[in-house]
C-alpha cells in the first residue's frame, strides 16, 4: 500500500478543512472497502482523513422516525433495542451485513458514502425513503443514489446521520454471494402508514433501484400473492461469473417474496 | 510519522508507525507477537482477528494509527498463568484444527461470539458466528464442536 498522511480530526468542520487542503484526500469510515482497495493500488490517496475521531455513533428513536448517527456500526444498529422495535427489517438487515468482524467496524455513513452496487443499506434507505443528513444539507434517498459507486455527495461533504421514517411494516431478504457475503440480489419491501408500498433492489444492477411494478401491486395488497404475474425483465441487470442477468431477474422475484414473508 | 500508544494484552506499548501501517503489521513486526496471522489480506478469511476495545475485528484491514489509545487483545493474551484459555483448551481437546493457520482467528472470534451470545450456543449460531473465518483443512465439524464445548467452560 502506498503511504499517505494520516489525520484523525475530532470535529466535522476540521475534517472538511483537511479535505479541502489535501491534494487527493479520502475520508475513512470503517475502512473495510477503502483499505483493501488501497492495498490493491486502486486508490492512492495522499491524505486519509479518519472519521472515527468524530465519535458520532448512536441511535435516536422518535415517534415518527429513527435517526442513526453516521458513525454507528452495523453491529450497533443490529443490536439496538429501539431500532429492533421500530423498524425490525432495518435491524435485521444490519445484522446480516458481511460477517461479525466487518459489522464491528463498518458504519452506516461509510456504506452509504461508498454506495457499493451490492451493499445492503442503500436498499433500506431507498425503500424506506430515508433522508441523508450531511454537514451541509439534507438529501432525500431518491436523489442521493446516482449510480455505480456514485452519490449526490460533494467531494468534501460528510454524512452526519441518516433519518428513517418508521413504516407500518418492512422486511429485507438477500441472496448472498457465499464468498464475499455481498448481495447477489437483495430486496427491501416497505408498507408505509397509508398502505403505499415501496420496493428497492440492490445487487442486481449498476446501483440500487426501485421496482415500480411491484410497488403498484403491493400497494393494493402487501402480500406475496400480489406479485403473481410480475416477471422481472433482465434488461440492464448485471451479468458476471456469479450469475446472469436472467438469473438475477428471477432472484428479484424470489427475494421480494422472502422479504414480504419476513416483513414486520 | 504518527506515534501510537495502545495497551496490548494488558501491557502499555508505544511505537512510531507510518500512516499505512496496518494493525496486524504493528502487532507482528513491531511487537513480535506473531500469533496473529495474515491469510487473505483482504478482510475475508479472519486469520488476523484480534479484539480492539473488546470487539473482534480484522487487524489486516485496520490502520494501526486508528487504534491509538485502544486496548488490544491478541491470541497471546488469552492464556493466563501458563494455563490455556478454556476455548484454546477445547480446540486442543476436540481437534478443532489441522494445519493451525486459521486457529488464532477462530479462537478470537469464538471468544467474541460467547461474549455476545452467551455460553449456550447452538450449531447454527456458531456457524453463522464464524462466517468471517475461513478454514481450508477441517471442514469445520470439529471447530464447531470445539466452540460449543469451549463456550460452556468459559
Amino acid at each position: 500500500m502506498e503511504n499517505f498522511n494520516y489525520h484523525r480530526p475530532s470535529k466535522v468542520a476540521d475534517a472538511v478543512k483537511l479535505m479541502k487542503k489535501a491534494k487527493d484526500g479520502k475520508y475513512l469510515a470503517g475502512g473495510h472497502t477503502l483499505v483493501p482497495t488501497m492495498k490493491q493500488g486502486l486508490a492512492t490517496p495522499t491524505d486519509i482523513i479518519d472519521l472515527s475521531g468524530l465519535k458520532n455513533a448512536g441511535v435516536k428513536v422518535g415517534a415518527k422516525s429513527v435517526v442513526i448517527q453516521a458513525g454507528t456500526t452495523h453491529a450497533a444498529v443490529a443490536a439496538d433495542k429501539g431500532v429492533r422495535k421500530a423498524i425490525p427489517g432495518l435491524a435485521a438487515l444490519a445484522g446480516g451485513i458481511g460477517d461479525p468482524h466487518v459489522r464491528h467496524k463498518g458504519t452506516i455513513g461509510g456504506s452509504l458514502a461508498n454506495n457499493d452496487p451490492a451493499a445492503d443499506y442503500p436498499a433500506a434507505c431507498l425503500a424506506l425513503g430515508a433522508t441523508i443528513h450531511t454537514n451541509a444539507r439534507k438529501i432525500p434517498a431518491d436523489k442521493y443514489f446516482t449510480g455505480l459507486f456514485s452519490t449526490a455527495l460533494k467531494d468534501d461533504e460528510i454524512i452526519t446521520a441518516v433519518e428513517f421514517p418508521i413504516p407500518k411494516k418492512s422486511g429485507y431478504a438477500k441472496f448472498p454471494n457465499p464468498a464475499s457475503l455481498y448481495a447477489m440480489v437483495g430486496v427491501y419491501v416497505v408498507q408505509d402508514g397509508k398502505g403505499a408500498a415501496r420496493v428497492a433492489v440492490t445487487g442486481a444492477g449498476p446501483g440500487v433501484f426501485r421496482q415500480a411494478d411491484m410497488e403498484v401491486a403491493l400497494s393494493k395488497s402487501f402480500k406475496a400473492d400480489a406479485l403473481a404475474g410480475i416477471a422481472v425483465k433482465p434488461r440492464g441487470l448485471n451479468s458476471d461469473i456469479h450469475g446472469s442477468a436472467a438469473y438475477r431477474a428471477h432472484l428479484i422475484s424470489v427475494m421480494a417474496r422472502r422479504a414480504l414473508a419476513a416483513a414486520k | 510519522m504518527p506515534t501510537v500508544s495502545m495497551t496490548v494484552n494488558g501491557k502499555a506499548v508505544k511505537g512510531e508507525v507510518e500512516g499505512r501501517t496496518l494493525l496486524v503489521e504493528f502487532i507482528r513486526e513491531h511487537l513480535g507477537l506473531t500469533g496473529t496471522h495474515v491469510g487473505c489480506d483482504t478482510s475475508q478469511c479472519g486469520a488476523c482477528v484480534v479484539h480492539v476495545d473488546g470487539k473482534a475485528v480484522k487487524s489486516c484491514s485496520t490502520l494501526a494509527a486508528a487504534c491509538d489509545g485502544a486496548a488490544v487483545t491478541t491470541i497471546e493474551g488469552l492464556a493466563k498463568d501458563g494455563k490455556l484459555h478454556p476455548m484454546q483448551e477445547s480446540f486442543r481437546e476436540h481437534h478443532g484444527l489441522q494445519c493451525g493457520f486459521c486457529t488464532p482467528g477462530m479462537i478470537m472470534s469464538a471468544v467474541d461470539l460467547v461474549k455476545r451470545e452467551g455460553k449456550k450456543l447452538d450449531e447454527d449460531t456458531i456457524r453463522h458466528g464464524l462466517e468471517g473465518n475461513i478454514c481450508r483443512c477441517t471442514g469445520y465439524q470439529n471447530i464447531v464442536k470445539a466452540v460449543q464445548a469451549g463456550a460452556e467452560k468459559m
